[in-house]
Order: C-alpha cells, then sequence, then structure tokens
C-alpha cells in the first residue's frame, strides 16, 4: 500500500480559554486510507478533527498550538484560505443536518456558493453526488420534497453527497452514525468502503467494530492525547499499551 | 346566585388537585392542615380576584369603544373625507396618513434593524460591546414616546429641515420601533441552530453567505413576527407624530414626503380636543378609536398567526 501524507498533526495543542482540550497531538493521515480515531466521550476527538477544516476558527477565545499541514502547506497560515481549506477538507457531522430546502437545493447550495452557474451542470452534479452517496434511488421522483422529510439514515447521506458535490479531497466524518439506527448505519458504512476508493478519510466512532471494519489507521485518543497510533490490525489485536486494549475490549469509557 | 356557586366549584376543584400532589409527602397535624386550606383558599380567591379585575377592565375598554363607534362605522366612514367642520363624513384621509406613516417607519427601521442584529448575533458573539450595545438598546425600548416626539421636532423637523411631514414623522416613528425590530431579529437569528452554519461552513461558504442564504431565510418568521407587531405599535402612537408629522385637517392628499398628513391616533385626540361641536365629535372619534383597535388587534393578530405556523412547521 502507498503511504503518501495527505494530512500531518505536528505538536498540537488546543485550549478553549485557558483549559487544554488537545496535548501534543501528532499524527499522520495517508492517501486514499480510512483513519479512526477512537476514545472516550470527551477526550478531544471531535475538537480534534474540526482542526483538520478549521471549523474552530469559530469558537471565541480559544487558541492553537502546533501545525497542522494539507499537502505540505500549513492550513492555519495567515496567507491560507480558509474558505479554499474547508472546501478542500469537507465535514459531515454528528448529527444530520441538512438545510430546511429542498433535497435538490441542499446539494445547489454548495455548487452555487463554490462559482457554479450553469443550470445543466448542477443538475449533472447534483444526480451524480445522490449516486455516489447512495441516496439517488430512493429520491429520484422526489428531488423537489423538504429534505427534512427523509428519514435520519437518508438526511445523513444527503448530508455526504452535499459534501461529496463540491469534491474535497479529504473528508472527516465525526460519529456520523451515532444517531442513526442499524440499518442505516450499515448502508453508511458500506457507502464509506466505496468511498474510500476515491478519497481520504478520518473517521471519529465510538463503534468498535466499525472502527476495525472500516480503517487502515486507528488513533486512539485519552484525556486529549494519543496513546496509541498505528494500523487498525495492530491496535485491535496487540495493543502495546495497557489503556488502549481496556478500551478496546470495553473494560472502560 | 348560580354563577357564584359555579365558580366556587370551579375554584374548589383547582385547589383540591394542587393540594393532593403536595400532600403526599407532607405529614401535618390536623389543625395546621386546616389552618393551611383555609389560607389557601384566601390565596386563590385573590388571585381570581385580580383575574376578575383584570378582565373587567379590558372587556368594559372594548365594550366603550364599540358602544361609542359602533353606530358610525361604516363602509362610508373608511373612505370618506370629513365634512362640516368634522361633525359628518368620514376618517379616509386619517387612514391614509397612518398607512404612510407606518410604512415609513418600517422602511426606515426594518433594513436598520436587521443590519444591527446581523451585526450582533452573527459577527461579535459574546463581546462585552455587544452586551453594552444590547443594554442600550433594551433602554431605548423604555423611553417614553413623547420623548421621541421631541427628539424628531429637534432633529428631523428643525436640524435637517424637513419640516411636520410624512418623512419626520416616519423616521420618528422608525427609531420608535427600532429596538423592537432588532431585539425580535436578534431572537430570531440566535434561534437558528448553529449546526445550519457549520453545515454551510464546513462547504466552504463565506460568513457573508451564510448570513444571506441560510441563517436569515432561515429567520425570516421571526422577524417578520417582529416587523407586524412594530407595524401595529407604530400605527397607534400619538406622541411621536405630534409635533413632527400629523395635522389636525389637510384639504388635499399628501402630495410629496415633506407634506403632513392626517393619522388616526392623532384625529382621535384632535377630535376630543379641538374643533367647536364636541358633542358630534366625540362620536365620530369613537368610531376612529374602534377602526384603530380593530387594525392593530388584526395586525397582532397576523403575527400571531405566522408564529404558531412557523412552530407547527418546525415542530
Ligand atoms: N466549544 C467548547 N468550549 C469549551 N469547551 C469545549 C468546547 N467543545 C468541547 N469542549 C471541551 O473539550 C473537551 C473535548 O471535547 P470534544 O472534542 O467534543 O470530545 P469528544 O468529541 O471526544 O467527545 C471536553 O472536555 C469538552 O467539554
Ligand atoms: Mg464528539
Amino acid at each position: 500500500m502507498d503511504k503518501e501524507i495527505r494530512m500531518r498533526a505536528e505538536g498540537v495543542n488546543f485550549f478553549y480559554g485557558s483549559r487544554p482540550a488537545l496535548k501534543d497531538v501528532n499524527l499522520e493521515i495517508y492517501r486514499n486510507q480510512v483513519t479512526a480515531i477512537i476514545g472516550p466521550s470527551g477526550c478531544g476527538k471531535s475538537t480534534f478533527i474540526r482542526l483538520l477544516n478549521r471549523m474552530n476558527d469559530m469558537v471565541p477565545k480559544s487558541r492553537l498550538e502546533g501545525r497542522i499541514f494539507l499537502d505540505g502547506d500549513d492550513i492555519h497560515d495567515p496567507e491560507t484560505d480558509v474558505v479554499d481549506i474547508r472546501r478542500r477538507v469537507g465535514m459531515v457531522f454528528q448529527k444530520p443536518n441538512p438545510f430546511p430546502k429542498s433535497i435538490f437545493e441542499n446539494i445547489k447550495y454548495g455548487l452555487e456558493i463554490n462559482g457554479m452557474r450553469d443550470k445543466s451542470v448542477i443538475e449533472d452534479k447534483v444526480v451524480d453526488s445522490l449516486k455516489k452517496a447512495a441516496l439517488w434511488e430512493e429520491v429520484k421522483g422526489r428531488l423537489y420534497d423538504s429534505a427534512l422529510r427523509l428519514s435520519g439514515g437518508q438526511q445523513q447521506r444527503l448530508c455526504i453527497a452535499r459534501c461529496l458535490a463540491v469534491e474535497p479531497e479529504v473528508i472527516l466524518f465525526d460519529e456520523p452514525c451515532a444517531s442513526l439506527d442499524p440499518i442505516s448505519t450499515a448502508r453508511i458504512e458500506e457507502l464509506l468502503m466505496e468511498l474510500k476508493q476515491e478519497y481520504t478519510i478520518v473517521i471519529v466512532t465510538h463503534n468498535m467494530q466499525q472502527a476495525a471494519r472500516v480503517s487502515g489507521n486507528t488513533a486512539f485518543f485519552l484525556l486529549g492525547e494519543i496513546v496509541e497510533f498505528g494500523k487498525t490490525q495492530d491496535i485491535f489485536t496487540k495493543p502495546r499499551d495497557s489503556r488502549t486494549e481496556a478500551y478496546i475490549t470495553g473494560r472502560f469509557g | 346566585m348560580r354563577r357564584k356557586i359555579c365558580v366556587t366549584g370551579v375554584f374548589r376543584k383547582l385547589f383540591e388537585r394542587t393540594f393532593a400532589r403536595s400532600a403526599g409527602n407532607v405529614s401535618v397535624s390536623a389543625g395546621s392542615y386546616r389552618n393551611k386550606q383555609a389560607a389557601q383558599k384566601a390565596g386563590f380567591f385573590l388571585l381570581f380576584c385580580c383575574i376578575l379585575a383584570t378582565l373587567l377592565f379590558l372587556g368594559s375598554i372594548v365594550y366603550f369603544i364599540f358602544a361609542g363607534g359602533s353606530k358610525v362605522v361604516t363602509w362610508g366612514f373608511l373612505t370618506q373625507w370629513p365634512r362640516n367642520a368634522m361633525t359628518e363624513g368620514g376618517i379616509f384621509p386619517a387612514l391614509l396618513g397612518t398607512f404612510y406613516l407606518t410604512l415609513g417607519a418600517v422602511t426606515v427601521a426594518l433594513p436598520l434593524g436587521l443590519a444591527c442584529a446581523v451585526y450582533l448575533c452573527e459577527y461579535t458573539p459574546g463581546s462585552l460591546a455587544l452586551n453594552a450595545i444590547r443594554i442600550g438598546i433594551n433602554n431605548l425600548a423604555g423611553v417614553p414616546s413623547v420623548v421621541f416626539g421631541l427628539f424628531g421636532l429637534a432633529v428631523f423637523v428643525k436640524f435637517f429641515g424637513f419640516g411636520v411631514s410624512v418623512l419626520s414623522g416616519s423616521l420618528t416613528l422608525g427609531i420608535l420601533i427600532l429596538p423592537g425590530i432588532i431585539s425580535a431579529s436578534q431572537e430570531a437569528l440566535m434561534a437558528v441552530p448553529n449546526s445550519l452554519r457549520e453545515a454551510s461552513f464546513a462547504l466552504g461558504a463565506t460568513r457573508w453567505q451564510t448570513i444571506k442564504k441560510i441563517v436569515v431565510p432561515q429567520a425570516l418568521p421571526g422577524i417578520l413576527t417582529g416587523v407586524i407587531l412594530s407595524i401595529g405599535r407604530a400605527a397607534g402612537e400619538t406622541a411621536p407624530i405630534l409635533f413632527t408629522a400629523a395635522a389636525f385637517y389637510t384639504r388635499r392628499y399628501p402630495q410629496s414626503p415633506f407634506s403632513e398628513v392626517m393619522a388616526l391616533p392623532y384625529h382621535i385626540y384632535a377630535l376630543m380636543t379641538e374643533g367647536t361641536h364636541p358633542r358630534q365629535q366625540t362620536v365620530i372619534a369613537y368610531g376612529s378609536a374602534l377602526v384603530l383597535l380593530i387594525l392593530v388587534l388584526l395586525i397582532s393578530g397576523t403575527a400571531v398567526f405566522i408564529r404558531q405556523r412557523h412552530r407547527s412547521y418546525n415542530g
């Protein structure tokens, strides 16, 4: 497997006010791989993944030390265009958050703000991304219905479609199945397997089986620090740290 | 007599239900139990009297205005000019003037208020300046309306030289309703879930795009509710237009924003305090008051309707 580094965190510390949420985090994210982030609630998984597309910029009184690179460029550099970073590094959130608009408009929005005007191109793109997100068959007859009328699992796939439409290079998933039923979860997981052929993926998950099934690398976070990072297979079969073992066998967290 | 019994019956039921809830985990001796029961009864009776008094006031206001005004309010009353030194005819120019003034006030206050609210909510979250500004705006809402009238007279009528005119009146009323529009808009903007903003940012949208295409459209029903309530307020206020816009009588329709106009609330005031035929004028004043009351109730009702509908859509 080729091991080209896509994103890299270097000595990252992050503070909410004066409270540290991340301590000296170092992590590499490889091209066309799924990197899973696991750990108990409140250990800083969301905080970390949101740094990868600068979603924490909006948090007042927060502070970042260290650097995060995307293809060798420091994404927090003052020269870097945050809008460009967010387009290249897409994000799917824990709770499905479609806009209160039609299915079609949900996807059109991202295309329009990125400067696409041609109607037929937009239409093609909408269909294309719905197909990629494995939602097309279920919604093709009602593209102009409100997205809020879809089921939770469908809404989440719509959010994935919306994200795919703007052609990101990296996609961040923050517990994308946390609010979904097992069948919807299975469908999203299938989708992840497809997407990893083409995209670089980072996923936060509480579901150990899910992490084991879909990811190539896994990082175990605890209290804002990375306890262990390596091949998923190794983490799950021969963890080096006793805390990792305790966590994956369900003895705490 | 029968009514009284019925009321006490309802009263007892209410009391028993309330008491039953708290009785479970409190053990009291029989004596103090009876005392408490009596005290509670007395308390409820007082509350009931307060409600009755309030309803009585409200009811009598509506009754007197209806009784005094319903005879004169006809279609012609709404569409005709006053005749015979205000003792006959209708109130059309006053209605029209109120319409112009209110429209003007909203035209001034809506863009300004919305811009303020957007800035306060979306650009400076949680800062100290924000709180200072918010306190300022809330205080502005508490300023008596006659003070706004004096301000309008000094600034718009005199300093800018707009004279007693639709323009001066609209600006004054606009400032009067500004705090209401700002706080309603702020509330509506804050009610937009953050997850929608994040979804938009994560697609590479700028702050401005997010506000324009996601946040404000989502907040629109709430903002509209605020605007409609403000319209009701602007339509009903007398003091702010007293020195800035209103005329006792105009011969013609207002020709430009610099014309003075008749206006409904001022018309009522003028009918009751000026003129030479107080008896005939009083009837017309009551009619005008009835029209104004219905107008304001209709406007507020629309606001409630919009809010209710919006709630059921999102719920
Ligand atoms: N916006 C915020 N302001 C202050 N503290 C926060 C904020 N978001 C998260 N935290 C705190 O940072 C820590 C890590 O949170 P988070 O990254 O959400 O954890 P996880 O996603 O692993 O459950 C928690 O203690 C949480 O309370
Ligand atoms: Mg989280």
